[in-house]
């Protein structure tokens, strides 16, 4: 009897050049993201080598970390611009396509992937960044990886790469009301901890994730590497269909190709009789909006909750929960929401998708960000910002005070110019609340876009569930 | 890539659990477009002060690990971006091993290493050494109890020896593929190019479209 296949292990399968002795594959990949920050030493060590790009018809490339998004085309920081440039010479020397500073279709990587139609189900894709889970929404084998191995898919096409373990994580029931993907994920995070997905391939299912948009299930996968999982992913259904066959996607299947295509992707999904290696189960009714309250997005709690005390906290020293702590210079026991905040950013390859706009913006719509808070929303391609001014939601930011950017990585992690100062607390719909990530000294907290809407105009967390009935 | 020859030195420790490489290099020093001069980055937001002197409550700036070679460190090391630029600010300080506890959680085992930091490491000969929580502790302890302890990695017997008056030794696992490609210092890029048929035979039948064989 042949045992059903998983999602993962069915595209595994399907890319395997060759086996090697000691159970390593070589790997396919189909689509290989390029941007300016993790590339530029990898096309040098090509041309120390004299190795060519094997598909440039298969990179392509953007650059998203460094853009400032005030003015996108003056970029004062020389380095940042060396490095810029440096990626336009790479992709003018290998022949690469390039979504440079001045293109429309410009944006974080993870956004214009799937805009541009480069994420199909049933491919694999790899980019020198984490966050390239976030193409597993659409049933894709995506993973992040590290300059190395960036060098080694620009060369051959192909990653050595030992096969993961399986994990099954199905949400059931029912989201309530103003619960999102962003709170799903943090929840799981916060229950399987940020090393539980190590050395595994996450697989979100259940009845709740097949009710989500496509926007929902990337901010889900996106923040799969926050559990430590390299990959995470969500069987194509008729919403991935749909997303791809509707908008301007250049490089997705078009016409009687498409038809062949989506065939092919009806096969995709998990078999009922397939097996993982590890499974858990959550029951989204009992998720509450969730708040990070440390150093890593697995100190995570209810937005009903409070700060915990350092001997509280399952999975974490006590030693690790004072440092967390007191670098976010939070006393235990205070309620989250009377955590003042001074900023507010929301943006990022996790929630700065036009639904994640669209979902703030009804929130500021006829409201004021509080004093003396600072509020940055910057959407996640020029795709999306044009799409977000054609609706209007750019005049409801501005009329709210908060500040309307160009697109890119921006707060998320700060090397353009957009950072936290010292001290600075912020509400954050982005992925990570590491020490120092939105600026040396910033204290990051990880929100919903929903979340943040609401504590812009409060100036502090709130329940968004009973603050929008008041 | 350089072999990793076995390697006697001195340990530092540092008493912290998920480590990202947001802190092993801070984004400021990630817009270089070279592989080298990271090493003086390392821990940046944690090594220095405002001003830019040390920070002397920092553990690796204590006179006692000037000079270490062996990192010991807590569970999950590498965790987050993907920057292999925290692998090369490690080597460049001086480091040739970083040495961190796997955990066990009922009937999980959680690696002690992120999986993309753990294959940055490889690919540049920095060897992730696992061990049990316990010997991680026991090595903090030993550490803390004898200054300027050194130990040697010895990657063909794999094994950690902490140089105490009377040496103890750790066994530690590491998959076959990786101790080869460690240490002979292989070009994995070379490698996979002596298979440019098998590539090219597989390109002739696959479609990477819609990914159909």
């Amino acid at each position: 009897m042949t045992m059903g296949k998983t999602l993962f292990e069915k595209i595994w399968d399907r890319h395997v050049v060759t086996t090697f002795a000691d159970g390593t594959a070589l790997l396919y990949i189909d689509r290989h993201l390029v941007h300016e920050v993790t590339s530029p030493q990898a096309f040098e060590g090509l041309r120390l080598a004299g190795r060519r790009v094997r598909r440039p018809d298969l990179t392509i490339a953007t650059m998203d970390h460094n853009v400032p998004t005030d003015d996108r085309m003056q970029i004062r920081d020389p380095i940042a611009r060396t490095q810029i440039e440096a990626l336009a010479h790479n992709c003018a020397e290998f022949g690469i396509t390039l979504y440079d500073l001045a293109s429309e279709r410009r944006g974080i990587v993870h956004i214009i992937g799937p805009e541009l139609g480069i994420t199909l189900p049933g491919t694999t894709i790899v980019c020198g960044d984490s966050h390239t889970s976030t193409h597993g929404a659409f049933g894709t084998l995506a993973f992040g990886i590290g300059t190395s191995e960036v060098e080694h898919v620009l060369a051959t096409q192909c990653l050595t790469q030992k096969r993961p373990k399986t994990f099954q994580v199905s949400f059931t029931g029912r989201l309530g009301p103003w619960v999102t993907a962003k709170d799903m994920v943090l929840k799981l995070i916060g229950t399987i901890g940020t090393a539980g997905g190590t050395g595994f391939c996450l697989e979100y299912g259940g009845e709740v994730v097949r009710r989500l948009s496509m926007e929902a299930r990337m901010t889900i996968c996106n923040m799969s590497i926050e559990a430590g999982a390299r990959a995470g992913m969500i069987a194509p259904d008729e919403t991935t269909f749909q997303y791809l066959a509707s908008g301007n996607r250049p490089f997705a299947p078009k016409g009687e190709a498409f038809e062949r295509a989506i065939a092919f992707w009806r096969t995709l999904p998990t078999d009922p009789d397939a097996t993982f290696d590890r499974a858990i189960s959550i029951e989204a009714s009992q998720i509450a909006p969730q708040v990070t309250w440390g150093t890593n997005p697995g100190m995570v709690v209810d937005v009903t909750g409070r700060v915990p005390a350092p001997d509280q906290v399952p999975g974490y020293s006590r030693h690790d929960v004072e440092q967390a702590l007191a670098y976010m210079g939070l006393a235990p026991g205070t309620p989250i929401t009377q955590i003042p905040i001074d900023t507010v950013f929301i943006g990022s390859c996790t929630n700065a998708r036009i639904e994640d706009l669209r979902a703030a913006a009804r929130l500021l719509k006829g409201r004021k960000v509080a004093p003396r808070v600072r509020v940055l929303v910057v959407p996640g391609s020029q795709q999306v910002r044009a799409q977000a001014e054609a609706e209007g939601l750019h005049a409801i930011f501005q009329a709210a005070g908060a500040e309307w950017r160009q697109s890119g990585c921006s707060m998320c992690l700060g090397m353009n110019p957009d950072q936290l100062r010292p001290g600075e607390r912020c509400a954050s719909t982005s992925n990570r609340n590491f020490e120092g990530r939105q600026g040396k000294g910033g204290r990051t907290h990880l929100v919903s876009p929903e979340m943040a809407a609401a504590a812009a105009v409060t100036g502090h967390f709130v329940d968004i569930r009973t603050w929008v009935a008041t | 890539m350089t072999p990793f020859a076995n390697h006697r030195g001195r340990i530092a420790t540092l008493d912290r659990a998920n480590v990202d490489t947001d802190q092993i290099v801070p984004k400021q020093f990630l817009k270089s477009i070279l592989r080298t001069g990271f090493g003086e980055h390392l821990f940046h937001d944690w090594r220095y002060l405002p001003d830019g002197r040390p920070n002397q409550d920092f553990e690796l700036n204590a006179p006692r690990f000037a000079g270490a070679s062996i990192l010991v460190t807590r569970n999950n090391f590498g965790c987050g971006s993907s920057r292999e630029h925290a692998v090369w600010a490690i080597q460049q300080y001086g480091f040739k091993a970083v040495i961190a506890p796997r955990q066990r959680r009922g009937d999980t085992v959680v690696p002690a290493f992120a999986d993309i930091f753990r294959t940055n490491g490889i690919k540049n000969g920095l060897l992730p050494v696992e061990l049990e929580e316990s010997e991680v502790e026991e090595i903090f302890q030993m550490v803390g109890r004898y200054e300027e302890l050194e130990a040697t990695v010895d990657l063909d017997h794999q094994r950690v020896t902490l140089h105490l008056p009377e040496e103890i030794s750790f066994h530690f696992d590491i998959e076959a593929a990786v101790k080869e490609h460690l240490i002979h210092g292989l070009d994995a890029i070379a490698l996979t190019l002596k298979h440019g048929a098998t590539i090219a035979a597989f390109e002739a039948r696959h479609d990477p479209q819609m990914s159909r064989p």
